[in-house]
């Protein structure tokens, strides 16, 4: 790993700004409109983002939002001075124009509080059902968890939509937050989100992406420590099916000693022009001594005609490190495994599917949420269903 | 009823080179009920013959048939082979990763039945196999040969041998990398699995201490891919004090 000296320098300041991610700003006019060119952009086709990602208008937003409300938990649509003072509450300063905008002129926020010291075992659960993808809209999204409290809180998005979105969750010093994304969306719904988290001093987070749906979903999801001690799980899974963009871009920014991260997303492909992506980055500033960092991406392709890029990225600023690693692997269906099982008497068809599904399986044990998990086994079924399964 | 026939089995894999034969015409015919051992050196072309006859891909065949109880083996699927009653336990058993053993064995029994073993007796079925070979109840919920050591792993196909119940048996080297106490356990397994009427063992082992535990009717010297000799039990003894010399010399 090498380190340039205009980084060394910059290592002196407490606050460095990655190589792989450009300076943030608010105010919109700092950032271009994207071309396709930058880095950061340069595997999303920015031709069927519907201008999210340059300056569609941000219509009155034509997705249903509902939510259950757990005891002790306040869930509610905020807008004046509160939902003012929530944006970049995550410590986001945008790096995307899409990001700029969203928190620039959305008029409400959608806020999840937990309270300090709260034990809330039911998830909240929030429902966004999209009816319409011929509407473009933005959406800001933060959830709170307080000083020791432990939650779970599921966004479920379904249906039509197009929607640049900025989702802030703040963990507070010793909270345990479990986040869940779900993009389950329709086959014309195009969805730019924008995930940025704060890690407390010692607390434990966990954040899960599930993307299924949808004709391009790109989800940044962003960690950053509010102190030492700290830990993210970042887990990921997705299925792209012909035509799909799936881009997941994860990044575990280590400014703070002793934190661990810990990435794991599988993703799975088939049919014609099934594009997946996923870039992990992870930076390990000159402060972040003693710190854990391990990722991993592994993609199953199971049709010709598909694609899936994987990017580890691994910047290290400090020798002081206990451990970083990372894996990447893109593989299809694996000829000795399928024998062993047909001569077992198990059909192909059959055989595939045992081989997906246990691709998957470890993974969704992780997520700890039972409903969800079950319903991830059913919703990789009916992936499969779909379409490698059909035609054998 | 369970006869295997195999007719002068030619067969090639491809290489950089081209094709090249490891079968060189291979006959040999199992009756019903009966053992054979096939003994052989490295690289002769046991695996090969094994693999050929449960359908992997690998494997070219370019002349001879296989039959099970006059049916063509050679035309059926890998899955329909094993239907039609061949199991044939790996020299080298494949990780599955994610499949639990459990999961695995009940979907390869409704496979193999045609319909979902019923559920009491099926639990029961599988701890009583899992524990006559010496297998840790915990054993269903692990991942199918992952993380399991040599001696588990053959364990683990023998253990499979017992629930599938096929009607012809291929134990591809299952003797390799045991213990002695493991080797008597599988030999049970084997033996439990050839005292029920008509099943049909084709035993391939470097060793013949195996032969001790499992009384073969017929040994035969497989060199070069193809059958160098047969007899009886007789026949391993005098190779193990022997060896291969006077059959692999004669290729020279
Ligand atoms: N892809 C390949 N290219 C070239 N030669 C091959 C290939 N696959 C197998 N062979 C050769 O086929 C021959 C037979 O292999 P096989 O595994 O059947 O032997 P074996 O008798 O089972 O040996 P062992 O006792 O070591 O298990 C060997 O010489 C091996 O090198
Ligand atoms: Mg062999």
């Amino acid at each position: 790993m090498t380190v340039t000296d205009s980084v060394r320098s910059a290592l002196e300041v407490d606050k460095v700004e990655s190589h792989l991610h450009p300076a943030g700003s608010f105010d919109v006019a700092d950032h271009v409109v994207p071309t396709g060119r930058e880095e950061i952009w340069r595997f999303t086709p920015l031709k069927r983002l519907k201008g999210l990602h340059a300056d569609a208008e941000f219509q009155p937003s034509a997705t249903a939002c509902t939510w259950n409300t757990p005891a002790g938990v306040r869930v509610e649509g905020v807008d004046g001075d509160e939902a003012r003072a929530l944006r970049g509450v995550s410590g986001l300063v945008p790096n995307t124009r899409f990001a700029a905008r969203v928190l620039a002129e959305v008029p409400s926020t959608l806020l999840v509080d937990v309270p300090a010291d709260a034990d809330v075992t039911e998830p909240v659960v929030v429902e966004l059902t999209g009816e319409d993808a011929g509407v473009t809209e933005a959406g800001h999204v933060v959830l709170r968890f307080g000083r020791h409290s432990r939650a779970t809180v599921v966004l479920n998005h379904t249906g039509h939509a197009s929607m640049a979105q900025v989702v802030e969750v703040v963990v507070g010093d010793g909270a345990q937050a479990s986040v869940i994304s779900l993009q389950d969306w329709e086959d014309d719904a195009v969805h730019l989100t924008h995930h940025q988290t704060l890690v407390g001093r010692d607390a434990t987070y966990k954040h899960v992406a599930v993307s299924f749906g949808g004709d391009v979903v790109r989800m940044d999801a962003n960690v950053t420590y509010d102190g030492p001690g700290g830990s993210a799980e970042l887990l990921g899974l997705y299925f792209a099916d012909a035509g799909q963009h799936i881009e997941h871009r994860l990044f575990a920014d280590h400014d703070a000693p002793r934190t661990k991260s810990n990435v794991m997303y599988k993703g799975a492909l088939q049919g014609q022009g099934a594009h997946t992506v996923w870039i992990g980055n992870v930076l390990i500033r000159k402060v972040a001594e003693g710190i854990e960092t391990y990722e991993e991406n592994r993609n199953l392709v199971l049709s010709d005609g598909c694609h899936a890029d994987s990017v580890p990225n691994l910047e290290i600023e400090t020798g002081e490190i206990e451990g970083a690693g990372h894996a990447s692997a893109t593989a299809r269906f694996d000829d000795e495994q399928l024998f062993y099982l047909r001569a077992r008497g198990i059909d192909d068809k059959e055989a595939r599917r045992l081989v997906v599904h246990g691709f998957f399986n470890d993974l969704i044990r992780k997520i700890g949420v039972p409903s969800i998990e079950d319903r991830l086994m059913s919703t990789v079924e009916a992936e499969l269903a779909k379409n490698v399964l059909k035609d054998l | 009823m369970s006869k295997l026939e195999i007719k002068d089995l030619q067969v090639t894999v491809d290489t950089e080179d081209g094709p090249k034969q490891i079968l060189k015409g291979v006959t040999l015919t199992i009756n019903d009920g009966e053992t054979h051992a096939i003994m052989g050196p490295n690289g002769s072309g046991k695996s090969t013959l094994a693999y050929s006859i449960a359908g992997h891909p690998k494997y070219t065949i370019t002349g001879g048939t296989v039959t099970l109880d006059g049916e063509d083996v050679l035309a059926m699927t890998v899955d329909e082979r094993a239907r039609a009653g061949m199991f044939l336990a790996m020299q080298y058993p494949v990780e599955v990763p994610g499949v639990s053993v459990s999961n695995f064995l009940r979907t390869a029994k409704t496979a193999i039945d045609g319909e979902a073993p019923k559920l009491r007796t099926w639990v029961k079925d599988v701890n009583a196999a899992l524990e006559q070979l010496n297998l840790d109840p915990t054993f269903g919920t692990r991942n199918v040969n992952e993380g399991f050591s040599g001696g588990e792993k053959k364990r683990h196909e023998i253990a499979q041998l017992e629930l599938l119940n096929p009607k012809v048996a291929i134990l591809d080297e299952t003797d390799s990398g045991l213990d002695i106490d493991a080797l008597r356990v599988v030999s049970d397994g084997v033996n439990r699995f050839r005292a029920q009427e008509g099943k049909g063992v084709l035993l391939i082992t470097h060793y013949t201490r195996i032969l001790r535990y499992i009384t073969p009717d017929f040994v035969h010297v497989f060199v070069d891919g193809r059958i160098a000799e047969q007899g009886g039990p007789e026949l391993a003894d005098q190779l193990e004090a022997e060896g291969y010399d006077k059959y692999t010399s004669a290729l020279r």
